[in-house]
């Protein structure tokens, strides 16, 4: 096996990591940057994505165990799912409808391609759920990456702004709509500003992509 | 460290198995994470026991879907042809969701 793409990977996402943690600004986010800096290079030298791929499938094979891994931070929160219970349960429920419907049927309505109203399902859990979804649901799982990351950052970078416009105050339900909505990039930015936010976030987080990657095949049979 | 990778790679190996043999739509990776959680939960595994692997796992994640994020490039026409629908579900659909999920657990509380 040629470690060409493995050495990319690494290398380009260590040296953004170093920039983003000296400049923490969400246009500097390390895998967005990683992601556009490597389709440049094959693009620029001609070199296909297969010849990559093939040489980092290593680092996609680990994104199982990596989900497996997520029981321990959702057994750690069991405290809040006890204490809130009915919220996050109604929350995750409403919100990771939403999240799915509304963007399938803005796709559908804008006369958007099939493939990408697929794709794009997912878009608000967590990425390594979301690609095993994606897959799934004869989506590509590449492109819902991208969305999801990209989705990911939009939380980051204006979620707290977009609750605080929407008069969203309460700490329980800011930390759950951010993890529903903007998974881990989401969690990464309200766990600045209240410890249960946070804690309530990661919760939503995990909780929904259990909840998508149930219901959407289901909603697959309506929606596509 | 032995003990916590059999662990995560055994419930991923169950959740990809059940997958396949029940020819489930959904990803063995999550019904790995499905029953490792149950497991977590009766008792019947030690958090103590995988939990050092799996905080590895989930710190390190993001670096792992670099190479599927990647495969964009063989993708680029065909958003440049899907732009509008693209940018316009993503937005209208971030908020739509931070409104009803922060709506409804507000009404609940």
């Amino acid at each position: 096996m040629n470690p060409f793409g493995i050495f990319i990977t690494i290398g380009l996402y260590y040296t953004f990591s170093e920039i983003y943690s000296r400049k923490r600004v969400f246009i500097l986010n390390p895998v967005m940057l990683t992601i556009l800096t490597i389709v440049l290079i094959l693009h620029l030298f001609g070199i296909g994505y297969d010849y990559y791929n093939e040489s980092a499938r290593i680092l996609t094979f680990l994104l199982g165990p990596a989900v497996v891994s997520l029981a321990i931070p959702l057994y750690r929160q069991r405290e809040y799912i006890h204490r809130y219970s009915k919220q996050i349960f109604a929350g995750v429920t409403a919100g990771g409808l939403v999240a799915v419907v509304s963007a399938v049927l803005i796709i559908t309505l804008l006369g958007g391609d099939d493939t990408v109203a697929r794709s794009i399902a997912p878009k608000s859990i967590t990425t390594a759920i979301a690609i095993g979804v994606s897959e799934k649901i004869s989506g590509i799982p590449s492109l819902t990456a991208v969305l999801v990351i990209i989705t990911g950052i939009m939380g980051n970078a204006a979620g707290v702004e977009v609750m605080n416009a929407l008069k969203i105050r309460d700490r329980v339900a800011r930390g759950l709509a951010m993890g529903v909505t903007a998974h881990g990039l989401g969690t990464a930015r309200i766990i600045l500003d209240d410890e249960v936010s946070g804690a309530v976030s990661g919760l939503g987080m995990a909780l929904n992509g259990i909840f998508t990657s149930v219901i959407l095949p289901l909603l697959a049979i309506v929606l596509f | 460290m032995y003990r916590g990778l059999a662990i995560i790679f055994g419930f991923f190996f169950l959740g990809e198995f059940i997958s396949n043999a029940a020819d489930l739509m959904i990803p063995g990776s999550v019904i790995g994470m499905i029953l490792l959680t149950i497991a977590l939960f009766s008792g019947v595994v030690n958090p103590e026991w995988c939990e050092r692997e799996a905080e590895f796992f989930v710190r390190h994640m993001s670096v792992l879907f670099i190479p599927p994020g990647a495969g964009i490039v063989m993708y680029l026409s065909l958003i440049k042809t899907e732009l509008l629908p693209i940018s316009a579900a993503l937005f209208i659909s971030f908020f739509a969701t931070l409104l009803v999920t922060g709506k409804v657990v507000e009404v609940l509380r």
